[in-house]
């Protein structure tokens, strides 16, 4: 009896404390349970026109069936998208079997000096499941406007070099092509691998 | 010449945009050609703020100016200064109740107006929001809803959260300069005193100031969509911020002093305040039938 009611009290406590935690994730949001931040619905899923590293077009009905990450960037890029594409890489090579369930295409918005075959050396040395796209400007502004993003070239200084900005998105679509989550470079590796495990996980 | 061209091709083409602007211009023609008609013209200064605040809310969406309103946050105030304080401010401005009354067709009176105007349930809705408490919360309350961090990196990525924000300005700002500015005198139409007008005026004022300090002195970047998503141009974050939050601070205020001013000079010339002016302004237009 007094074992029984002893029993009882802390069982009553710990579902009172599950209600109270379940009211509170609730209350923080769909995006609670996702390290990185959930923009399911928020924006069209995956279509696009460009070129691949063979020189030929290429549309996003290849990659249905994967978990495609969107990246814009250029191989000229002196920081930040070589530590994006190597931490990206790295979290896909962290899924082990899994990673060629995934493909990170890295659109190169400077078409004027990433030739294809330029991009498909860079984009093999970060790894296998990296596919270097590009396009003329009309199909690169059709596919940053889809995607809110936006990027612009410099004016080339004495020996012909210029920066271009780009937008530090990453855009992470299921297998079905539909948008689900967003990466920044602040993100870690780890919480992008968790997060993508949970993706391919779910079909 | 080229480079007009493009700053003038809509960076997202609305065909919704597109019709309601020519509506309402060829709507407030329509009017003014109307009451010049029946020896009542409208002054040039009216037309003239009429379209200025027309075209200059088409221009922010209909433009290049929408690609930068996009990516960069105080291009982006700047955009919404005119959708929900400038332009449907001299939008409101440039009315005069009989021009309201002949720019609409008598059909329009007939089948949309009178029976809106009778439904209680249309009539009391308007009157709810019309209320100038719930118009001043709505008119504050709109800006800190779209400035919420989260809200506002979900309204910059969605294309119908976008549209939505900025269509939600102009309705706002059209219904609540409507309260302060509504040039029929209050006691003959039941709508907000002069005295309640001012005071509407003087409390939106001290939020926006808030809120515009707030963004504009934070050491942290609070819009992070700008930098996820690339500025229009390279600049400081923090820069971008800065602008952005005095734009919210003090072109916004300054809008509810000139408001002010109208709404005094409105408070002189209304019916029991100088009765001679009032039978001037007001008693030619009572005696006039509605116009077919």
């Amino acid at each position: 009896m007094k074992l029984d009611g002893g029993a009882s009290r802390p069982a009553r406590y710990r579902a009172a404390l599950v209600f109270a935690a379940t009211l509170l994730l609730a209350g923080c949001g769909s995006d609670a349970s996702w390290h990185l931040r959930d923009i399911s619905g928020l924006m069209p899923d995956l279509q696009f026109t460009l070129t691949g590293s063979d020189g030929r077009h290429l549309d996003a009905t290849r990659f249905r069936g994967k978990i495609t990450l969107l990246y814009f960037g250029y191989t000229h890029c002196p920081d930040v998208c070589p530590t994006t594409l190597t931490k990206l890489a790295k979290a896909v090579a962290s899924l082990g079997a899994q990673a060629d369930r995934v493909r990170i295409l890295f659109v190169s918005v400077d078409p004027e000096r990433d030739t294809p075959a330029k991009l498909a050396a860079y984009s093999r040395y970060f790894g296998p499941q990296i596919v270097g796209l590009t396009g003329d400007n009309k199909e690169l502004r059709a596919l940053t406007k889809r995607y809110r993003v936006t990027y612009g070239l410099g004016k080339p200084d004495a020996e012909g070099n210029y920066e271009v900005t780009h937008s530090s998105a990453v855009f992470i679509f299921d297998a079905k092509g539909e948008v689900r989550l967003l990466a920044t470079h602040q993100d870690k590796g780890d919480a992008i691998a968790t997060d993508l495990q949970r993706l391919i996980g779910a079909g | 010449m080229p480079q007009l061209i493009e700053w003038l091709t809509p960076w997202e083409f609305s065909p919704t945009v597109l019709i309601c602007t020519l509506l309402a211009g060829s709507l407030y023609a329509r009017g003014a050609r109307r009451c010049a008609a029946h020896g009542a013209p409208v002054p040039i200064w009216r037309s003239v703020c009429f379209f200025i605040g027309l075209a200059l809310i088409y221009l922010v969406l209909q433009s290049y100016f929408d690609y930068l309103s996009q990516h960069m946050f105080w291009v982006h105030r700047l955009q919404h200064l005119v959708l929900h304080h400038l332009g449907p401010f001299l939008m409101i401005v440039a009315l005069r109740p009989d021009l309201v009354r002949r720019a609409l067709p008598s059909w329009v009176h007939r089948r949309v107006v009178g029976p809106a105007v009778r439904d209680p349930f249309l009539y009391g809705s308007y009157r709810f929001i019309q209320h100038p408490l719930v118009a001043s919360l709505l008119f504050v309350g709109l800006i800190y809803f779209w400035l919420t961090p989260s809200i506002h990196f979900a309204a910059m990525l969605s294309t119908p959260r976008y549209l939505a924000m900025n269509w939600s300005m102009v309705i706002d700002g059209l219904l609540f300069w409507w309260v302060v500015l509504d040039p029929r005198p209050p006691a003959a139409h039941g709508t907000a005193g002069y005295g309640t007008r001012t005071v509407m005026l003087w409390a939106v004022i001290p939020p926006q100031i808030i809120l515009g300090a707030h963004i504009g002195l934070s050491e942290t970047s609070l819009f992070s969509v700008y930098n996820v998503c690339g500025r229009a141009w390279p600049i400081s974050p923090i820069v971008d911020q800065q602008i952005g939050g005095l734009i919210t601070w003090i072109p916004a205020s300054m809008m509810s002093i000139v408001a002010a001013l109208i709404v005094i000079r409105l408070w002189m010339h209304a019916p029991n305040a100088t009765p001679g002016a009032a039978r001037r302004t007001h008693g030619t237009i009572a005696k006039e039938p509605l116009p077919e």
